[in-house]
């Protein structure tokens, strides 16, 4: 009964200093570890800025292997929020009734599939093909786009050994050049096009911010998908009564995905560059060097959450962060909440049980923290209702 | 049964009466413009921020702590902001006017 656990490694670190520094590949990162200072620091976006070099705020660091500027993630206000104008809608479409049914026939149809089989490896055979099928939805792409990304595998800027594979994320930048370039000579009704018809401070966006943008879309929203939809049926196999009180209690869902997602913190930190000498709890903070503003310790913060090492479905003040804070908040957070949302529901109704025969858990290492952020593997057998 | 005026960022008025639930469950299912409720009302995302009417403030009552902390970190917060996925809906607030914060 301990697969679904995910220990907080940053408990200590942050009740006695508040931050604390690891290196990353010679720029160093200043971790900051409460939630009310990872909040006021997310807040001061002249201080701890976004848009540094390219690549820069991502830990690992990305600058050796992209020049394309993620946007909006990787720009500050005031041009920020003209940039987000123009994207946010778009990223709204997941609260769309037609949308939802969408989503739920992919998602129920890969739960029926599933409990088809005697054995099945969740992480690749469930959860990259869950968000992958369901980014079809977000991009309005062919369906059968999913087919290409799957052949990827889960790790698009990951090889077994190296948390960083140029090569490989020349495999995701090249096919995005190459979607911009179909577009821009055969428009339809998918993302590429509507963003390269988009009017930004009076003029059209250039290929190269589609291109950024789509970057932001495939990359931000993969490993942090497929690691909460991993994770959650982790939880649920070691909590059928979860899954029957969901069932039960459908009005509580969402509190429910909110919780899941605070414990699970798919994305442990992300970074800002410091523009002047600062404090950060009492300890300097220098121009030009690196914080991180780390989720998954906020949100086991002991002075705000209530037992914060317990997941509690129903838990009704949930401050988490999750899904970032302030300007820089997940772009892509309607369609993961929508995500999470149908595969609860789906799961409550669909399958009675399931049951983990082994896993290989996935140990991020941050030097002096190991912090458990999802699995490798993960062996199940689901059995329906 | 309380009726309750949402003032949106076009200065538009909007009553609506509920008997329960939150008052950002009554907004969204209204579609009160500028109110979103993404997190679905656990005070995690600040979509649902409102300026009380300040005769109504003592009917709606104040923000806990945790709200507070949200509040403060917002750009258009002032002295009658409140998160109203936390206000939940009671006759008592029967003609309190909220301003959509946006």
């Amino acid at each position: 009964m301990n697969r679904s656990e995910f220990p907080d490694p940053f408990e200590q670190a942050r009740q006695t200093d508040g931050v604390s520094t690891i290196d990353d590949q010679n720029d160093p990162v200043t971790m900051v570890l409460g939630l009310k200072n990872v909040r006021k620091c997310a807040h001061q976006w002249q201080k701890f800025q976004s848009g540094a070099e390219a690549g820069r705020i991502v830990v690992p660091s990305e600058v050796n292997i992209r020049d394309t500027r993620q946007i909006p993630f990787e720009v500050d206000p005031p041009d920020h929020g003209d940039y987000r104008a123009v994207v946010e809608p778009w990223f709204k479409r997941p609260l769309e009734p037609a949308y939802q049914a969408q989503l739920s026939d992919i998602i129920g149809s890969l739960i029926d599939d599933v409990i088809q089989q005697d054995r099945v490896e969740v992480v690749e055979e469930f959860a990259l093909c869950l968000q992958s099928r369901a980014l079809t939805l977000l991009l309005n792409t062919p369906f059968a786009e999913s087919d290409t990304w799957i052949s990827w595998g889960t790790h698009v800027f990951r090889s077994e050994d190296s948390a960083l594979d140029a090569s490989k994320a020349n495999i995701l930048y090249d096919y995005i050049d190459q979607q911009i370039e179909r577009a821009a000579a055969n428009p339809t009704d998918d993302l590429y096009s509507v963003l390269l018809n988009s009017d930004f401070q009076g003029r059209k966006l250039t290929k190269e911010e589609v291109k950024g943008v789509m970057i932001l879309t495939f990359a931000g929203g993969r490993d942090t998908v497929i690691n909460a939809v991993t994770n959650t049926i982790a939880y649920f196999a070691e909590h059928p009564e979860s899954l029957r009180y969901i069932q039960q209690h459908p009005e509580n869902t969402g509190k429910a995905v909110e919780e899941l997602v605070r414990y699970f913190s798919p994305l442990t930190h992300m970074g800002r560059v410091v523009t002047e000498d600062s404090q950060v709890c009492q300890h300097a903070a220098k121009a030009d060097s690196r914080i991180s503003l780390c989720w998954a310790s906020a949100n086991r913060d002991e002075t705000v959450f209530d037992s914060p090492n317990e997941v509690k479905l129903d838990r009704k003040v949930n401050p988490h962060v999750a899904f970032g804070f302030s300007h820089h908040n997940c772009l892509g957070a309607t369609h993961a909440r929508q995500i999470l949302q149908i595969l609860l529901t789906q799961l409550a109704a669909k399958v009675a049980r399931i049951d983990i025969h082994d896993c290989q858990e996935n140990i991020e290492d941050w030097q002096q923290f190991q912090r458990k952020v999802g699995f490798h593997s993960l062996n199940v057998t689901f059995t329906g209702n | 049964m309380a009726k309750i005026t949402f003032i949106t960022p076009d200065n538009e008025s909007v009553t609506l009466e509920a008997e329960q639930g939150s008052v950002m469950e009554l907004a969204v299912s209204n579609n009160i413009a500028g109110i979103d409720g993404d997190c679905g009302g656990v005070c995690s995302c600040a979509t649902c921020h409102v300026h009380v009417a300040p005769e109504d403030v003592a009917k709606v009552g104040a923000a806990s702590e945790i709200e507070q902390d949200m509040l403060e970190l917002d750009d258009n917060a002032n002295e009658y902001s409140r998160l109203c996925c936390q206000i939940e809906i009671s006759e008592q607030l029967d003609g309190v006017t909220l301003t959509v914060a946006g």
